[in-house]
């Protein structure tokens, strides 16, 4: 398939890997910012290809993983009323609130539909004037645009039964809490290349310079994952720390500049909660004060809801790159993608459900370097 | 033969419910997604209950003797929607669902009966559709409608129409093939193309429309597997990897044997339109259905014959070997990936697919 086979080549892929192991002469701890990177890697048996010298961390790149227990208890909220269609991509349906998930709600309710994009919701809300439609948007920069797109359309419409479940944040500020923490570990980045595609490189230059870190912005196929890492590690090597792109097929410096308006006409910045990680500042979206009647947390009265995590969980830092999903005594049991602790096992995007269903089993990987020294012990399933 | 994993339950007290009130207070659409918790309830709700040898098998149908006769049974409901798509209709799928179930029990399919839950208003027109479409299919693989039931719901009360056959059929003297079979050294081939059924299925559904039109491959193996019992009589196993793919068939298969199962991504044949799609909608083509296809595990020595039979038949022109049976990883289906790595091909936890088939 063009565009995708190519990037998925073995022999290129193995000559990339020797290029790394040629090129790194030292341990170097770099982090992966997207759920999807975090797949691939795991998908594809990267790590087995790379050099034990080599730490790849996962970040905190996954919409799903980082909602905040709360808000999740908030869509249930609202889910549960019976005059509301509650539209979610799917992924979202499986996290894990403090009681239950949107999925028995739709088992139990009816009340929640699957959706590929939302304006699919939007559509759904002219095809249904007797309900009340709310979409939950969720994500970071990449889903920033089309969930702007549906508000707009639905006020292009003069919809009055259609609203959006704001739980947007951002990258940069993400990076930032990592790189300021007094235990980071992290010394380079590989950025979300999908992100980059809307928001462009610019706002990576001064977390390059400030905190001397090389930022690579990669794409999603194996092949980008091991040029990333190469073009990672000879900035280390050489001492630089810039912007460099890897997705050039795809990221434009400026990025999207159409969707990029969209975002700011229709959202605007705001202080976000993390799952496991917290408040950071300016870390998010909401919905600009002209398009409130959109805004289902105020047309619900939902924003009093708060929610406690699960004292197992060690989420909080899989996602900050100072814990592998392993290493959290709840992994593999209790704590399944059936029967989650934490978001992270929930999507195929995190890191544990990654680790889960690709690199469970220990004696499939070759002796030797995984990704900590001790890792095997801990990948069987107890 | 003895269930692995299954727990024994104390029933002296009155049967309690097996999965805990607290984990799963009512059935969601994963329960029948064909993954792991569609597992869990038939080995901790059905087979405990019903504990007996044929069920224990586990398999696609059940084997019986009577007089002498081994009595290969099956039975499946078929929940489609939309109920016509690419490549064919419920009614096709509910007659050639059953003769591959009877088919990978490695019997000759002979009767089957049918049974039509239909929803008031459904257009007379649509419903001769299906009809036609059922009795097509049963010319096509052979076998004889022999009795059935109807039975109309209230508006609303039903998705159209659900169809549920039965069927049976008789194996062969010295045919012998159940998951348990697969042994190490075994290879693992397919008979062409696979994810046709359930990206058919997805393109036509509300709002994804792809350029070209993938097909259900839908389509009756008892034929195709005639001729591969008449190259190779022990064949140790055979799979239609239907709900849940060929990741999900291939997982039941390495824990009914405890052998391991290492295929080789690169040999997997998925039809380039099929690969877009799943591209697009970020699923995994392992994990979507077929209705058309079969998995079989065949000792080494006849492997070539029972390859060159496929071949020759029309439903097995695209036949391949993906991977083989093997001592390590018992019980886990592993796959060497496209850059030469490894991973764990697991079995679903939920749905990857709304109701498909």
């Amino acid at each position: 398939m063009k565009f995708i086979d190519e990037f998925r080549d073995r022999a290129a892929a193995g000559k990339l890997a020797a290029q790394i192991r040629a090129t790194a002469t030292r341990p170097w701890t770099i982090m992966e910012i997207c759920g999807g990177q975090t797949h691939t890697i795991v998908k594809y048996g990267i790590e087995e290809l790379l050099p034990a010298e080599l730490t790849l961390v996962h970040g905190p790149g996954c919409p799903v993983c980082v909602t905040p227990l709360e808000l999740i208890d908030q869509a249930i909220a609202i889910a549960l009323r019976d005059d509301v269609i509650f539209t979610s991509f799917g992924d979202m349906l499986r996290v894990p609130g403090s009681t239950r998930d949107l999925l028995s709600v739709k088992a139990e309710r009816g009340t929640v539909r699957l959706v590929y994009s939302p304006l699919d919701a939007v559509k759904i809300a002219q095809q249904r004037p007797d309900k009340r439609v709310v979409f939950f948007a969720v994500g970071f920069e990449t889903t920033a645009p089309p969930n702007a797109m549906a508000v707009w359309e639905a006020r292009r419409l003069g919809l009055t039964n259609f609203s959006i479940l704001v739980s947007h944040v951002l990258v940069p500020p993400a990076m930032e809490v990592i790189l300021s923490s007094p235990v980071n570990r992290v010394q380079g980045f590989l950025a979300a290349g999908h992100v980059c595609a809307v928001m462009g490189t610019g706002e990576y230059l001064p977390l390059a310079a400030k905190y001397r870190v090389p930022i690579v912005v990669t794409g999603f196929e194996p092949l980008d994952i091991l040029t990333g890492l190469l073009m990672t590690i000879r900035q280390l090597e050489e001492g630089r720390h810039e912007v460099e792109n890897e997705y050039a097929r795809v990221v434009r410096p400026e990025g999207n500049l159409p969707a990029r308006r969209l975002i700011s006409q229709v959202f605007e910045p705001v202080d976000r909660k993390w799952r496991g990680i917290g408040t950071i500042p300016c870390s998010g979206y909401r919905l600009r004060d002209e398009f409130s009647a959109y805004d289902a947390e105020k047309i619900y009265e939902v924003g009093g809801i708060s929610a406690q995590e699960s004292p197992l969980c060690i989420a909080g830092q899989v996602l900050q790159g100072l814990k592998k999903p392993h290493e959290c005594s709840a992994f593999g049991h209790p704590c399944t993608p059936e029967h989650p602790l934490g978001a992270p096992m929930v999507s195929s995007e995190g890191a544990c459900a990654a680790y889960y269903h690709f690199g469970r089993f220990a004696s499939v990987t070759p002796p030797g370097r995984r990704i900590d020294d001790d890792s095997d012990r801990h990948y069987v399933q107890p | 033969m003895t269930m692995p994993d299954t727990p024994v339950y104390d029933f002296s007290q009155g049967p309690s419910c097996p999965i805990p009130i607290n984990e799963y207070p009512a059935v969601l659409m994963a329960h029948g997604g064909g993954g792991r918790l569609t597992q869990q309830l038939i080995e901790r709700m059905f087979v405990p209950l019903f504990a007996n040898e044929a069920l224990a098998q586990l398999h696609d149908g059940a084997v019986v003797t009577i007089g002498g006769i081994r009595l290969a049974m099956s039975t499946d409901s078929y929940v489609v929607r939309p109920i016509v798509f690419p490549g064919g209709s419920i009614g096709e799928l509910a007659v050639n669902g059953t003769v591959n179930d009877l088919a990978m029990c490695g019997a000759r399919p002979l009767y089957l009966t049918s049974a039509f839950i239909i929803e008031e208003g459904l257009a007379m027109e649509e419903l001769w559709q299906v009809v036609q479409a059922m009795q097509r299919a049963a010319l096509a693989s052979g076998v004889a409608l022999v009795t059935g039931d109807t039975k109309v719901v209230d508006r609303g009360k039903g998705d159209k129409i659900f169809i549920n056959t039965a069927g049976v059929g008789i194996v062969p003297p010295g045919v012998d093939i159940r998951p348990d079979r697969a042994r190490p050294g075994d290879l693992v081939l397919v008979n062409g193309p696979i994810a046709l059924h359930g990206m058919a299925i997805m393109s036509v559904r509300e709002g994804l429309e792809f350029e070209t039109e993938i097909r259900s491959d839908t389509a009756p193996l008892n034929g195709l597997v005639e001729a591969m019992i008449a190259s190779c009589p022990d064949l140790h196993v055979l799979r239609d990897p239907t709900r849940g793919g060929v990741a999900s068939a291939l997982n039941e298969i390495a824990r009914a044997s405890g052998c391991g199962i290492l295929l080789n991504e690169d040999a997997i044949p998925i039809p380039e339109d099929v690969r877009g799609a799943c591209e697009i909608l970020g699923l995994d083509p392992l994990y979507v259905a077929n209705e058309g296809k079969l998995l079989a595990l065949v000792p080494p020595s006849c492997a070539d014959d029972v390859l060159a039979a496929m071949k020759n038949h029309p439903l097995g022109a695209g036949s391949v070997v993906i991977g083989k049976v093997v001592e390590e990883h018992g019980g886990f289906v592993v796959m060497k990936t496209s850059i030469g790595g490894n991973r764990v091909v697991d079995m679903l936890s939920g749905e990857q697919l709304p109701r498909i088939c």
